[in-house]
């Protein structure tokens, strides 16, 4: 028997056949989509992509799916900092059912939280009748979208920075506690500083996600054109009313953020692992 | 800053840590807490840092009640066993952090921190250091930072747990030396927690040994070498000989012994145990006796002899090398106790027990 080692150089068959195929499976599952995105997009022409990304409606659509990330985003930095640390510095009663209720999110579809918020906030729902009683717009509006994106990206945050903290310890809190810190700086200058990057890290994550989310939003958004389809429901729209063109170019959109927040990843990646 | 503890408890679930503490130390005094792990030692030293708090029980400083007080107000100097250094931070400012998380009304000016950090620089001898991150420092220089960054506070107490366990050696005995001198130069009060007799005997002016959540013994070296208040400290101290023995008139007695050095115990006739360190013994042929040496080995300063009786109980001697005379396998020795504990057979058996000395367990005030 030959030793098992991997030696590129060496002109054996099965590394080779094993590489082709890897590669040759990610330009057809990876790479080929991606570039028919753009190249159906740039199709017909710049002016044809201009004119399709400037629709009113388009632009709608890029306008909630940036405010739905805008306030998304620093809630779930927020709520992951404080689960993070709270399950990372004290020994409470349900303290593992909260680490297991914060990776929920993780495991059931977006759709099933979808139809949850319906069945809670909607019209017929539980909170429906007091809702519509005070005015409240809950389902069908910006609220809806932002609670069903803030549920589904609720995990990535705190998942990147609880076990940064708890391989930390708590030991330089407690000496800059000691040294007369208060609490906001010993959070400021010690606490901060060294999840940053992790922070960062998960804040890319949930921003991806908050921008490409489908499933649950679908559900709860109503799918208004130009009040509360956001990006990725926008796609779906104008694919449903076969203007290809305009889907490809609402597409390239979310697909160039995806590939900012590849690079972003990446770098944070590197920084992380110092 | 004078420390005086009374009756503390504290309790994990069902696990006393500390189970009536009571303490007192003078302003100035550089104190050892010594004691074995799970004795408690660290848990005491975090109560008194406001890192953690007791069940029960009082804690003033200067007569001020600390555990009304959190542990920002305290300004205690505590240095981690980690170190606890911030890695995003040069060693620079690690030193000036204290100073820089004051108010802005008691906040020293830029150029005073600055003037401060370097002085400390010079006095832990690591100016050249300034600039420089704690990855990229080794473990005796962590060490000096930490100290800087605990001394620039000016602290009322300096509480330092396990100092320098994380440390090699020959690095130990240094940085032991130069502690020392600068407890000299700033005359703090200070406490530190270690389970390594030599560190404690060696730096501090007196010693508190703990075992399981009490306080088993306070006193110096010598006091507590050859005056061990309980069979916990005797055994903690390296006495791991433990003979049966009878008592008459003050005197131990047992067979194949020579108690003649050892002074008279006021003490009540009975059983009772006798506890040697191995190298406190020294031995005298003398063929009634029932102890034969079955083994020795040298490791050229002292020879390790195993003394060995017919139902097959053994016993460690250590003998000098040099000075020692010399011993034949085979052959049968007396043994003679240069200095020992002895404790009522009771006494022995649980821990506690009567004392041969008036009792150390003192409380300065």
């Amino acid at each position: 028997m030959q030793a098992a080692t991997f030696n590129p150089t060496q002109t054996s068959l099965v590394p080779r056949l094993l590489i082709g195929l890897a590669v040759a499976l990610t330009l057809l599952i990876v790479v080929a989509p991606l570039v028919y995105i753009f190249a159906r997009a740039f199709g017909e022409g710049w002016r044809v992509y201009a004119e399709n990304l400037l629709n009113p409606a388009t632009l709608h659509a890029v306008w909630l799916t940036t405010i739905t990330a805008l306030i998304v985003v620093p809630v779930n930095i927020a709520f992951g900092i404080s689960a993070a640390w709270v399950v990372a510095r004290f020994r409470f009663p349900g303290r593992s059912l909260l680490v297991t209720a914060i990776e929920i999110p993780f495991s059931i579809s977006p759709i099933i939280a979808g139809i949850c918020y319906l069945l809670l906030y909607g019209r017929q729902g539980l909170l429906g009748p007091w809702l519509a009683d005070n005015d409240l717009q809950v389902m069908f509006a910006l609220p809806g979208i932002v609670l069903v994106t803030m549920f589904v990206t609720a995990p990535f945050v705190a998942r990147e920075v609880l076990p940064l903290m708890q391989a930390q310890g708590s030991d330089q809190e407690q000496a800059a506690v000691t040294l007369g810190a208060s609490g906001w700086q010993v959070f400021r200058r010690v606490t901060l500083p060294n999840i940053k990057w992790a922070l960062l890290y998960g804040a890319v994550l949930c921003t991806a996600r908050a921008v490409g989310e489908f499933g649950g939003v679908s559900v709860v958004s109503g799918n208004i054109r130009g009040q509360t389809n956001t990006l990725p429901l926008h796609v779906e729209l104008l694919f449903n009313d076969l203007n290809a063109t305009g889907a490809f170019a609402a597409a390239s959109v979310l697909t160039l953020l995806a590939l900012v927040a590849l690079v972003a990843k990446t770098v944070l990646e590197a920084r992380k692992a110092r | 800053m004078t420390i005086a503890i009374s009756s503390l408890t504290k309790s994990f679930g069902p696990t006393h840590v500390l189970r009536g503490i009571d303490l007192g130390i003078e302003a100035g005094e550089l104190v050892a807490l010594l004691g074995p792990s799970g004795s408690g030692k660290t848990t005491l030293l975090k109560i008194i840092a406001g890192l953690d708090w007791p069940d029960a029980g009082a804690l003033a400083v200067d007569g001020q009640d600390w555990l009304a007080l959190p542990a920002q107000k305290r300004r205690i100097g505590f240095v981690f066993q980690s170190y606890a250094l911030f890695p995003h931070m040069t060693v620079r400012d690690n030193i000036a952090f204290g100073l820089t998380v004051r108010p802005r009304a008691e906040r020293p000016g830029k150029s005073v921190i600055a003037a401060r950090v370097d002085q400390l620089l010079g006095l832990l001898q690591i100016p050249h250091l300034a600039d420089r991150f704690p990855t990229q420092l080794s473990g005796g220089q962590r060490q000096r930072v930490a100290l800087g960054r605990a001394l620039a506070i000016e602290p009322s107490v300096l509480l330092l747990d396990e100092p320098f366990g994380a440390l090699d050696a020959a690095i130990r005995r240094d940085l032991r030396r130069w502690l020392r001198e600068v407890h000299e130069a700033t005359k703090s009060t200070t406490i530190f927690v270690t389970h390594d007799q030599e560190e404690a005997f060696e730096m501090a002016d007196r010693v508190v040994v703990m075992g399981e959540g009490r306080i088993e013994q306070i006193g110096t070296a010598d006091q507590i070498h050859d005056h061990p208040a309980s069979p916990f400290v005797a055994r903690f101290m390296g006495a791991v000989v433990e003979l049966p023995v009878a008592l008459r008139a003050g005197r131990v007695e047992a067979a194949g012994l020579d108690a003649s050095a050892l002074e008279r115990r006021a003490m009540a006739d009975g059983p009772a145990r006798l506890f040697l360190r191995p190298d406190a013994i020294a031995l005298e042929p003398d063929a009634a006796s029932p102890w034969v040496l079955s083994h020795k080995a040298s490791n050229g300063a002292v020879i390790r002899a195993t003394l060995r009786r017919e139902d097959g109980t053994e016993l460690p001697v250590d003998l000098l090398r040099h000075s020692a005379p010399e011993v034949t396998l085979g052959a049968a020795y007396r043994l003679r106790p240069l200095t020992g504990a002895v404790f009522s057979a009771e006494g022995a058996a649980q821990s506690g027990g009567p004392s041969p000395l008036p009792l150390l367990k003192e409380h300065r005030k």
